[in-house]
C-alpha cells in the first residue's frame, strides 16, 4: 500500500512540472526566439529562423539603438513615468488619507466618483481631450501626457493608498493629535513610514503601467522628437522592417531592462498586482 | 468661536486627485456626450446640432455589428480560456512551495512586457512566413498562412496573443486568494478522505468565489475596451475583419475625421462599460461589508 501511494505521489508530481513546465515554455520560447534571432543576421534569420547563431552579430544592437532612436527615446520614457508616477502617488497618497476616514462630507460620494472613474472607457473622454490638447498646443508635450496617464490610473491608487491608510491603527493618528500635531504633521511624520510600503507598491504598478502604455501615448506623443522607445520602436517596424535581426536587437533593447527590473522586484510587482484583487 | 474658523485641510488634499480626474476624465466625457448630437470634425469652427443622426448611422453600419460581434467573441473566449488555465497553473502550484516562484515568475514575463513589444514578437517571430515560425515551419512542408491574413481567423488570433499575455496574471491573483484558505478547513477534508477535484470544489472554489466572481467582472470590463492587440496585429483589418468597439471608434475619430460619429459610438462602449462597473461597484460595496 505504501508502495503504490508514494509511486502515485511521485506520477502527479511528474505530471504537474510536465503541465507547469509546458506552460513556461509557451510563455517563454517566443522571447528566446527573439534572444537568438537578435544576435543573427537577416540572411541566417530567413534561412533557419529558428537555429541558435553561428556568429554572435552584436553589430545588430549598435545599430539597432542609434535607429531606433533609443537614446532619446529611453530618456522620454523615462520622463512619461516619472511625471505619471510622481503625480499619481502625491495626488492618490493625500486623497487616500482623505478618504479612509469621515474626515470630509461626501466622501461616499466621491469614493462612488472613483469607482465608476476606473472603469471608463479611454474613448469616452479621448476625443475632446485631444482636440482640446491640439488647440493648446500640447500634443508632443510629455508632462501633459503624464497628466492624461496619472488621470487614468489614479482610481486605482487612490483606492489601494486608502487600504494602506485604513490598516493604519487610529490610535496612532489621535495620539499625535493629542500632542498636537497638524494634519501635515500627522502625514509626514505618522503616516509616511507607515504607508511608504504601500508608496513602493503603488509606484512599481504605476510605473509598469505607463510605460507599457499605447493608447494614450501614441495619440498624444506625435513627432518622432517625443517618441517614448516603444513608440521608437514600433516606427522601426514601419520603416526598417527588412533587417530581421536589427529589429530583433531592438526588442531586445526594449525587452532586457524591463525583465531584469521585473526580476529584482518580483515580490513588489506580485504584490501590487494581488493587492489590486484579492482582499485580506 | 475659535474652533468654527479653523479650516478643513482635507478638503485641499482631497482636491488636486479630484480636479485632475475631473479635467481629464469627467469633463470631456460629458463633452462627447454633447459631441454625439453634432457633426463636428474636430477642425472646423462650426458645430451642427444633428439630433440622434450619428446613432442612426451607427446601427446601420454593418462594420458596427461585426466589432460588437467581435468584442462578445473576445468576452466569451477570455472569459473561459485564461480562466481555467489560469486556475490550473494556480492549483498546480498551491502545492510546489520550492518551485512556486520560478514558475510564477517564467509564466509572468509576458505580462509585464508592453502590448507593443508583445504584438511585434508575434507578428516577427511567430507569424512572419519570411523570418518566424511559420517560415520555419515550411521548410519542414508544413504549410501555414498567417492567421492574422484570414478574415475567419484573425479575431482569434489577435485573441489568442492577448491571452498569452494575460493568463498568468489571473493565475498570480487565483493563487493569493486560495493560498488565503483556512488550512485546517483543507486538513479536516483531507483526513474525511476528500480527493483532490473534490477539494477544488468543495473546499476552495466556495471560498475564492468573490475572487472569481471580482475577476469574471474585471475580465467582461476590460474585453469591451480590447484595443491594444488589436490596433498592433491588424489594425482592425483585414476588411474590418478584427474591428472592435474600440478600434472602431478610434478610426472614426482619427482616420475618417467623423468625431461626432466617433463620439456617439464611444458613448455607446461607455454604456456596456456602465453596465459592467454597476455590478463591480456593487459587488466591491457587498464586500466590504462582510
Amino acid at each position: 500500500m505504501a508502495a503504490t501511494s508514494k509511486k502515485n505521489r511521485i506520477i502527479t508530481g511528474l505530471l504537474t512540472h510536465f503541465v507547469l513546465i509546458l506552460l513556461a515554455v509557451i510563455c517563454l520560447a517566443p522571447i528566446l526566439l527573439v534572444v537568438t534571432n537578435s544576435f543573427k543576421s537577416n540572411a541566417e534569420i530567413v534561412g533557419s529562423p529558428l537555429s541558435l547563431p553561428t556568429v554572435l552579430h552584436f553589430e545588430n544592437y549598435v545599430q539597432a539603438w542609434t535607429t531606433g532612436k533609443f537614446g532619446k527615446g529611453f530618456l522620454n520614457s523615462i520622463k512619461l513615468t516619472g511625471c505619471t508616477i510622481l503625480i499619481v502617488l502625491i495626488c492618490s497618497t493625500l486623497a487616500g488619507y482623505v478618504l479612509s476616514g469621515k474626515r470630509i462630507k461626501g466622501s461616499g460620494a466621491v469614493l462612488t466618483y472613483f469607482m465608476m472613474a476606473m472603469t471608463v472607457p479611454i474613448q469616452l473622454f479621448l476625443f475632446p481631450l485631444y482636440f482640446a490638447y491640439a488647440n493648446l498646443g500640447l500634443i508632443g508635450n510629455i508632462p501633459a501626457t503624464s497628466l492624461i496617464l496619472a488621470a487614468t490610473y489614479m482610481p486605482l491608487a487612490v483606492f489601494l493608498m486608502r487600504t494602506f491608510f485604513l490598516s493604519v491603527p487610529k490610535e496612532l493618528e489621535e495620539a499625535a493629535r493629542i500632542d498636537g500635531a497638524n494634519t501635515s504633521q500627522v502625514l509626514w511624520h505618522v503616516m509616511r513610514p507607515v504607508v511608504s510600503p504601500g508608496l513602493v507598491t503603488v509606484g512599481i504598478l504605476i510605473g509598469l503601467q505607463s510605460w507599457n502604455e499605447y493608447l494614450i501615448s501614441s495619440t498624444f506623443l506625435q513627432g518622432e522628437k517625443n517618441f517614448t522607445a516603444t513608440l521608437g520602436f514600433l516606427s522601426m517596424n514601419g520603416s526598417y522592417g527588412s533587417n530581421m535581426g536589427v529589429l530583433m536587437a531592438a526588442a531586445m533593447v526594449l525587452i532586457g531592462p524591463v525583465i531584469i527590473f521585473f526580476l529584482l522586484m518580483q515580490k513588489q510587482f506580485i504584490d501590487g498586482m494581488v493587492s489590486g484583487a484579492v482582499k485580506g | 468661536m475659535k474652533a468654527k474658523k479653523k479650516i478643513n485641510w482635507n478638503y485641499f488634499l482631497i482636491a488636486p486627485s479630484l480636479l485632475i480626474s475631473i479635467a481629464i476624465i469627467l469633463v470631456p466625457g460629458i463633452m462627447t456626450f454633447v459631441f454625439s448630437f453634432t457633426d463636428w470634425n474636430g477642425l472646423s469652427p462650426n458645430i451642427n446640432f444633428v439630433g440622434l443622426k450619428n446613432f442612426a448611422e451607427i446601427f446601420q453600419d454593418k462594420v458596427f455589428y461585426r466589432a460588437i460581434t467581435n468584442n462578445v467573441i473576445w468576452v466569451i473566449m477570455f472569459l473561459t480560456i485564461p480562466v481555467c488555465i489560469g486556475m490550473l497553473a494556480a492549483c498546480l502550484l498551491l502545492n510546489r512551495k520550492k518551485t512556486r516562484s520560478i514558475y510564477q515568475v517564467a509564466f509572468l514575463i509576458p505580462y509585464i512586457l508592453a502590448p507593443a513589444v508583445n504584438a511585434m514578437l508575434w507578428l516577427n517571430v511567430i507569424f512572419s512566413p519570411i523570418a518566424g515560425l511559420f517560415a520555419a515551419l515550411r521548410n519542414f512542408g508544413i504549410n501555414l498562412s498567417s492567421p492574422l491574413s484570414n478574415v475567419k481567423t484573425a479575431i482569434y488570433a489577435c485573441a489568442g496573443v492577448d491571452i498569452w499575455h494575460y493568463w498568468s496574471y489571473l493565475s498570480v491573483i487565483y493563487l493569493a486568494a486560495l493560498r488565503q484558505v483556512p488550512t485546517d478547513q483543507v486538513e479536516a477534508a483531507r483526513i474525511d478522505g476528500c480527493s483532490s477535484p473534490q477539494l477544488f470544489r468543495y473546499i476552495y472554489l466556495p471560498n475564492i468565489k468573490s475572487t472569481v466572481t471580482l475577476m469574471f467582472v474585471m475580465i467582461t470590463i476590460g474585453s469591451f475596451l480590447a484595443f491594444d492587440y488589436i490596433k498592433l496585429l491588424t489594425g482592425g483589418g483585414p476588411a474590418h475583419a478584427t474591428e472592435v468597439l474600440g478600434t472602431y471608434a478610434y478610426n472614426l475619430a482619427f482616420s475618417q475625421m467623423k468625431v461626432g460619429k466617433a463620439a456617439a459610438a464611444g458613448l455607446f462602449i461607455s454604456f456596456f462599460g456602465l453596465i459592467a462597473s454597476a455590478v463591480y461597484t456593487k459587488l466591491s460595496k457587498s464586500e466590504e461589508m462582510e
